[in-house]
């Protein structure tokens, strides 16, 4: 039996010094010369041994370039143009293919979101935790099995589930089954791009709290990846929003929740309908995200914004023209906004 | 309320052949079971359910999409699948319109946003043919694509997923219909741009007295947008009523499981997530007698799983199919169960 009654108040942010992954100042090109989309454009973002931080912004904002980049799976034509991705200090940029390979799985892993088809379909489930775990280190065929059957168990799937094909599982499953090879070596840190958005809320919720429970008992780091920002506010420590490329606001989830300071974030709380309270009319965000092959100048968010206004001359001007910076108001709460911090 | 409905299924049920057919092994699923409800003018009803609960299967049902296996659709009191006449099968089609899951599957790419909606208005006769343009250009607008006269030029490809359904949209409206089935109009779109599609479900509802059939998994933005909910699991709807009603104070241990798995923040460590087992909300071959919850309620007596429970009217307005809190009389009787209230 799986409970789907949960606590979920986040736990408190465990306070590690360390850093176990860093990028600082993470371009990412797809394509280049006229035709270059910058996808991912000077993203700073730190993640601690433990935490669970959620990266949200909706499609095309560039959250899944950056996990395939912490990955190093970034394929041509996207190609990393500028920055460091740093694993424990570490650049992974100066790794050859076999520390790389290494490097994937043992140390992150990565969880898609369509199950579905990051299994293959002609193989049972446990040969596929056989193929990955002999690719990493020397195990024979038998333990890894055992080790297969116990990852299993370890997700809530009955370890008999090692002989079944994909297509006897359900999506739940597979997802399941997906999340118990990604612990398979015990990484440091997984991440999760969208894992639960092609799964029906309550198997949403269910995969979510065994996922916290795992990783409260197993220690390893998330970063979960989504457009759901009321599922981040429940769910991870912390929270970073992306826009167009950029980061533009990264707090504690409670923080995130009381106090969102980017427009953008506060128009995306007003874009979730509460199941609670009055009904009132929400605005949502007016507008489109920008195409990325030619943002708009200054703030990428200034022509959705409601407080760029050209009454405003002097703001105006550097709203349309000046990039603004993440810059830290409170700890751990940074924001990039010309209409905070800096007196405006 | 049979009276003021503009369409109406009567115990509309809706069965597929699964598994080896031609080996004679295959079951009947229940795709849609006994499934009844009003959609009135002015109003929005919103249907809810997981996947595979049924919630596709019966808008196709109306839209006449689908050929029910048993039970009726009445348009404006009448059975639909009586008259096959061509007039009045042509007429409940452009009176009854569906939008689609997919703004980019349901436009034609090399067709201008102008010949979308200027098709129906010419073939339906919605217009002298000299007021195609300026009506084009309306609907345009009603939809909050301004300036109209620049998006009656675009092509599918200029537009972005929000501005695609909004023509899908206007396309529905052109045709001025009585009612509009909306399967999962927002599931595709970007968070941002979902409500604004959600706010104009609820203007288009008032402006057009529209009978609005909302079909979402989403039961936060049914409760933004309906004024009544359908829950449906396992082909069977098992709970309606008023909108708030329902979701503030649902019936149906399944609405309650549902409406605890949605992540709000304003309800974080809230205590009264219930505990539920896992299971599928799927329609099932050959459902036994009892109630298909029965695996996963927390609530089961005996009588569950002996006898379906039927919807029945537990509160004013509100119905749910559950021995335990909305109980018949006669199960009352026999059970001596008392109702929640």
């Amino acid at each position: 039996m799986i409970s789907v009654s949960t606590e979920l108040p986040a736990s408190p942010v465990p306070v590690v010094p360390e850093t176990l992954v860093e990028l600082r100042g993470l371009v990412v090109d797809y394509g280049s010369g006229s035709r270059r989309v910058r996808a991912v454009d000077g993203v700073d973002l730190a993640i601690h041994p433990g935490e669970i931080v959620g990266l949200a912004g909706e499609s095309g904002c560039g959250k899944s370039t950056v996990a395939n980049a912490l990955m190093q799976i970034l394929r041509p034509p996207a190609r990393i143009a500028g920055g460091e991705v740093l694993f424990r200090g570490a650049d992974l940029a100066r790794l050859g293919t076999d520390e790389l390979r290494r490097h994937r799985w043992r140390n992150v892993s990565m969880v898609f979101q369509s199950a579905m088809n990051a299994l293959n379909p002609v193989m049972r489930a446990g040969d596929q935790f056989v193929d990955m775990m002999r690719a990493h280190e020397r195990v024979s065929r038998r333990d890894a099995l055992t080790r297969a059957g116990d990852l299993l168990e370890l997700v809530g799937i009955d370890r008999r589930r090692v002989r079944s094909y994909p297509h006897e599982l359900s999506g739940g499953m597979r997802q399941r089954v997906i999340i118990a090879m990604a612990l398979a070596l015990r990484p440091e840190l997984v991440i999760m791009d969208e894992p639960t958005t092609a799964l029906d809320v309550v198997v949403q919720r269910e995969i979510l709290q065994q996922v916290r429970d795992l990783q409260r008992e197993l220690g390893f780091a998330v970063l979960f990846i989504t457009h759901d920002l009321s599922l981040l506010l429940e769910f991870a420590h912390r929270i970073a929003i992306m826009y167009a490329g950029e980061i533009v606001e990264e707090a504690p989830s409670a923080t995130l929740h009381a106090e969102p300071l980017h427009p953008y974030t506060i128009g995306l709380m007003r874009s979730f309908p509460p199941l609670t309270g009055p009904i009132e009319r929400m605005a949502g965000i007016p507008g489109a995200p920008p195409d990325l092959a030619d943002p708009p100048a200054g703030c990428r968010f200034h022509p959705r914004c409601p407080h760029c206004l050209p009454e405003n001359a002097a703001l105006f001007a550097r709203q349309t023209a000046e990039r603004p910076v993440l810059r830290e108001l409170a700890p751990g709460h940074r924001v990039a906004c010309h209409l905070v911090g800096s007196g405006a | 309320m049979t009276s003021s409905a503009t369409l109406e299924a009567l115990g509309l049920s809706k069965q597929f052949a699964a598994g080896e057919r031609l080996l004679g092994r295959g079951g009947r699923v229940h795709a849609a079971d006994d499934v009844s409800f009003a959609l009135r003018p002015g109003t929005i009803t919103a249907l809810v359910g997981e996947s595979g609960s049924g919630k596709s299967t019966v808008a196709r049902l109306l839209a006449r999409l689908y050929v029910p296996t048993s039970g009726s659709v009445l348009f404006e009191g009448r059975d639909v699948a009586a008259d096959h006449r061509r007039r009045e099968v042509l007429r409940y089609r452009s009176q009854v319109q569906m939008i689609f899951q997919d703004p980019f599957g349901s436009l034609n790419p090399v067709k201008t946003v102008r010949h979308h909606l200027a098709r129906p208005l010419r073939i339906h006769h919605v217009v002298p043919r000299n007021r195609v343009e300026q009506r084009v250009l309306d609907l345009l607008e009603q939809v909050g694509l301004a300036p109209p006269e620049k998006f009656a030029e675009k092509y599918p490809h200029e537009l972005s997923g929000g501005q695609r359904q909004r023509v899908a949209i206007a396309r529905a409206l052109a045709v001025e219909p009585l009612v509009l089935i909306a399967d999962e109009p927002t599931s595709m779109l970007d968070v941002s741009i979902r409500i604004g599609i959600l706010n104009l479900m609820r203007d288009l509802k008032a402006e057009h007295d529209l009978a609005f059939l909302y079909v979402t998994h989403d039961l936060a933005s049914a409760r933004y947008v309906a004024d009544d909910v359908l829950v449906m699991y396992a082909g069977q709807i098992v709970e309606q009523g008023p909108a708030e009603q329902v979701l503030q104070h649902p019936l149906h241990p399944y609405t309650q499981l549902l409406l605890s798995a949605v992540p709000d923040p304003a309800t974080v460590g809230d205590a009264k997530r219930i505990e539920i087992r896992k299971g599928r909300a799927s329609a099932s071959v050959d459902p036994a007698e009892g109630c298909r919850f029965i695996g996963r309620c927390p609530l089961t007596v005996g009588v569950c799983s002996e006898l379906t429970p039927q919807l029945v009217e537990a509160r004013p307005g509100q119905s749910a199919r559950c021995h335990v809190t909305a109980p018949s009389p006669v199960v009352r009787e026999e059970t001596h169960v008392e109702p929640i209230r």
